[in-house]
């Protein structure tokens, strides 16, 4: 009988842990279900995402959180998987995307994509991020997406030791530069490492940034000064003198190899966006300032040419709810200070804790509120895709056939053509 | 009577599916395309949920093929005729060689079968990430004389600049007037012993036209305003070495099967007659493979017109010297969100693989009716 009375009390209370437990855990946090997060950082960018992801896990136990990666530098293949996802009315809950013109002029121009101004307000975020930064990622009818990273475009990589080896500094302008390479050569050593593809497009900018200065750079997207512009041919002239000194097999690098040749010494220089940083210091466990060092790329010291990865809110969202909870971790400090230490970006907040940081992204951060800031045109601030696609076929005709003036006048016509440049 | 009309409706019924089917999907679609490359659709808002989409009429088309922010196209085009030529001429002549070498039965002769076959069963994305690396400048086979004390190898396989056979697409026009006459003239030539009514107005009209282009071809108009030079860029010699690879098991695989289907009595007359090795080859088993050889050039030549996964995986999608326009109308479409462009690309494509595939079509039905 008490054995009986022992077993019925045991059962009574395992069935109302079993009531009150889910009911406790609801009364914490009641979102459940599934969130499905798009992104292309697949590789080594892949742990700082994890580590966000973590986060959010902590604040929300409830929701099982899909990491839908797909491989692919700069994400080619990841915009053309989502495309056919958005197109087949089965859009991600939210997907990374560059912020700027790339997001707004492929997604918001279509209405695919929410507003997230009340988000905004509700999170105090008008204060948290500079206003210059808000202005970019938004229309005059809404804010489009939240920023998790600030990437620098314009940095010149090197290893101080190998420097001093073969006798040389980091050049501050291209013609400093072209006097080095030669020297380099003669030794053996590939003066710039350069990769596949859109590497030409990212060296481009800052060559093109370096020859023309910010204010025509500007100007330029604008639609105030015509591609075919004296001073745009001068720069694709710079840019074919610049691409002598690369290496022959750069076509079949990709990215983290052409950084790899730097670290190898078998290059002097590479300049590739501060991922590289990252990359160096997390994956490969060199100490920033000691086993690597870096500069602004030739002639763009005191410009910061930046861009930005973001995350929005798509309309038909399968799980908003987790979304919105998703997306305001992403602008949080706390998500913010989990994912861009590893990463090797930089937090786009005014009120980041810098000693997180390292020693790269300390003088980063530094140059974000000091220098004059440009976007960039690769990674999607200054134009649509439209612009950015065609643009990489110009560039295919011009690593053929090295023909500056035909260059000028081929980004005019594909300016006209994307709505750009006027006629 | 009746059991005869029931067992037509019986078959009609079961057809009906897949005749639906393959009306919607396969004919439905393509004509959908056909009219999507005829509008402007992949402006501003090109991916809302209704787009503005307005009739152009040919001019996607038309800037194709003369626009001048569409050299890359061009180029592509001219990559995709080398890769079709040299594919061609290098898995069946390879495919033939290595099948005569295993007709003459050497020791082990289905484990070498197999091995030569296998290159089929690789995904392409898989061979060609591995001939990426065996390619590499800076590794693989370059490195291999490093191992016996040489120097590295200097091959630039998949990177080199070079480009041989330059032509200018300027001169669009004379270039397929001269490609037209040189056919007339070789198909006169062919039918010259068996129809040579046939053959010398063939002929005549041929050398007409190549004169023709020889006194006025200077004063024809021109396809661009400013030259364009197109050729033969060495970076795809990779990518031509690896799709080889792949493709040579499969038509030594047919050859194979033509040579084992020849009976033993030509082959025993043939010695008789005092043939040797070689000549029992060359005039007796070789000339009844050509069945064989049309379909492996038809079904090689559409191959060669979607390469798309080795091209990507081995020299990545943005890489004009060894671009291929399957590739671009991917880019075309959906990174730059250009959709009519890209369907105009893809409509180009179809109608190349028709050009080789309807007249084998034709003349197999022809074959058919005259009842052999």
């Amino acid at each position: 009988m008490n054995r009986f009375l022992a077993k019925a009390a045991v059962a009574a209370a395992a069935f109302c842990l079993m009531i009150t437990a889910p009911a406790m855990a609801a009364a914490q946090d009641k979102l459940g279900g599934t969130l499905e997060i798009f992104s292309w950082w697949a590789g080594d960018e892949g742990p700082a995402l994890e580590a966000m992801i973590k986060l959010y896990n902590k604040q929300h136990p409830g929701v099982s959180v899909e990491n839908a990666a797909v491989t692919g530098g700069s994400g080619i293949n990841a915009r053309a998987v989502l495309k056919t996802r958005m197109l087949g009315g089965n859009p991600p809950d939210s997907f990374q995307v560059h912020a700027g013109q790339e997001l707004i002029g492929t997604w918001v121009a279509s209405g695919r994509m929410e507003d997230l101004t009340f988000l905004y307000k509700q999170q105090g975020w008008m204060e948290a991020f500079p206003a210059d930064l808000i202005k970019l990622i938004g229309t005059e009818n809404g804010i489009w997406s939240v920023p998790v990273t600030v990437h620098r475009s314009n940095v010149m990589w090197f290893v101080p030791a190998n420097l001093k080896k073969w006798g040389i500094q980091a050049p501050a302008d291209w013609n400093e530069f072209l006097e080095i390479a030669p020297r380099l050569q003669e030794q053996g050593v590939v003066p710039l490492a350069l990769a596949t593809n859109w590497t030409a497009n990212h060296l481009w900018e800052s060559v093109a940034l370096a020859s023309m200065g910010a204010d025509r750079w500007d100007a330029l997207w604008r639609g105030e000064i015509p591609w075919t512009d004296p001073e745009v041919v001068k720069a694709w002239e710079l840019f074919g003198k610049v691409l002598q000194y690369t290496n022959d097999d750069a076509t079949s690098l990709s990215w983290q190899q052409a950084t790899d040749m730097v670290v190898d010494g078998r290059a002097a220089f590479n300049v590739m966006g501060d991922w590289a940083a990252g990359y160096m210091n997390t994956t490969l466990g060199m100490a920033p300032g000691k086993d690597f060092g870096w500069s602004a790329s030739p002639g763009t010291g005191g410009v910061f040419m930046f861009l930005s990865d973001s995350f929005g809110l798509p309309v038909g969202a399968a799980n908003r709810d987790n979304s919105l909870a998703w997306l305001a971790l992403v602008g949080s400090r706390s998500g913010s200070d989990a994912f861009n230490p590893l990463k090797g970006s930089i937090s786009p907040r005014l009120d980041t804790d810098l000693n997180l940081y390292n020693d790269y992204s300390k003088s980063a951060a530094g140059d974000w509120g000091r220098d004059r800031i440009v976007g960039s045109l690769a990674h999607g601030v200054t134009a649509n895709e439209g612009f950015m696609s065609d643009f990489a076929s110009v560039m295919e005709m011009y690593l053929k056939n090295r023909n500056a003036g035909q260059a000028a006048m081929a980004c005019h016509a594909i300016a006209v053509k994307n709505g750009i440049a006027r006629r | 009577m009746a059991d005869l009309s029931r067992d037509r409706w019986k078959a009609l019924i079961t057809l009906m599916p897949s005749v639906v089917l393959i009306a919607v999907f396969v004919y439905g679609f393509i004509g959908d395309t056909i009219y999507i490359s005829l509008t402007d659709w992949g402006r501003g808002a090109a991916l809302a949920l209704d787009p503005q989409i307005n009739y152009i009429g040919f001019e996607n088309y038309t800037e194709l093929f003369t626009g001048f922010i569409d050299g890359r196209f061009r180029q592509d085009m001219v990559n995709a005729m080398f890769y079709s030529v040299l594919l061609l001429a290098g898995a069946i002549g390879l495919g033939l060689f290595i099948a005569v070498l295993l007709d003459r039965k050497p020791a082990g002769e289905a484990v070498l079968r197999t091995i030569f076959l296998y290159p089929m069963a690789l995904s392409f994305i898989v061979s060609g990430t591995i001939w990426r690396w065996l390619l590499a400048p800076q590794g693989g086979v370059n490195v291999l004389p490093t191992y016996f004390g040489f120097d590295r190898l200097q091959f630039t396989w998949l990177t080199s600049k070079q480009t041989v056979l330059q032509f200018n697409w300027q001169n669009l026009l004379p270039l397929l007037l001269c490609i037209m006459a040189a056919v007339l003239v070789l198909s006169g030539f062919g039918c010259l012993r068996s129809r040579p009514r046939r053959a010398a107005w063939f002929m005549g009209c041929g050398a007409l036209l190549g004169l023709f282009v020889a006194v006025a071809g200077s004063s024809l108009p021109q396809a661009l305003f400013m030259e364009e030079t197109h050729g033969f860029n060495l970076a795809t010699t990779g990518i031509i070495i690896a799709t080889v690879w792949q493709y040579s098991g499969y038509t030594m695989a047919l050859y194979l099967a033509g040579l084992h289907g020849i009976s033993q009595d030509l082959a025993d007359a043939a010695q008789l007659d005092g043939a040797s090795q070689f000549a029992y080859y060359r005039h007796v088993a070789i000339p009844m493979l050509r069945p064989i050889t049309i379909s492996a050039i038809i079904i090689l030549s559409h191959i060669s017109l979607k390469m798309f996964d080795l091209i990507f995986a081995m020299t990545g999608p943005d890489n004009g010297a060894t671009g291929h326009p399957a590739l671009l109308m991917y880019l075309t479409t959906f990174r730059a969100n250009d959709f009519a462009k890209g369907a105009a690309i893809a409509v180009v494509l179809f109608l190349l693989a028709a050009m080789f595939i309807i007249p084998y079509l034709v003349s197999s039905y022809r074959r058919k009716r005259r009842g052999y």
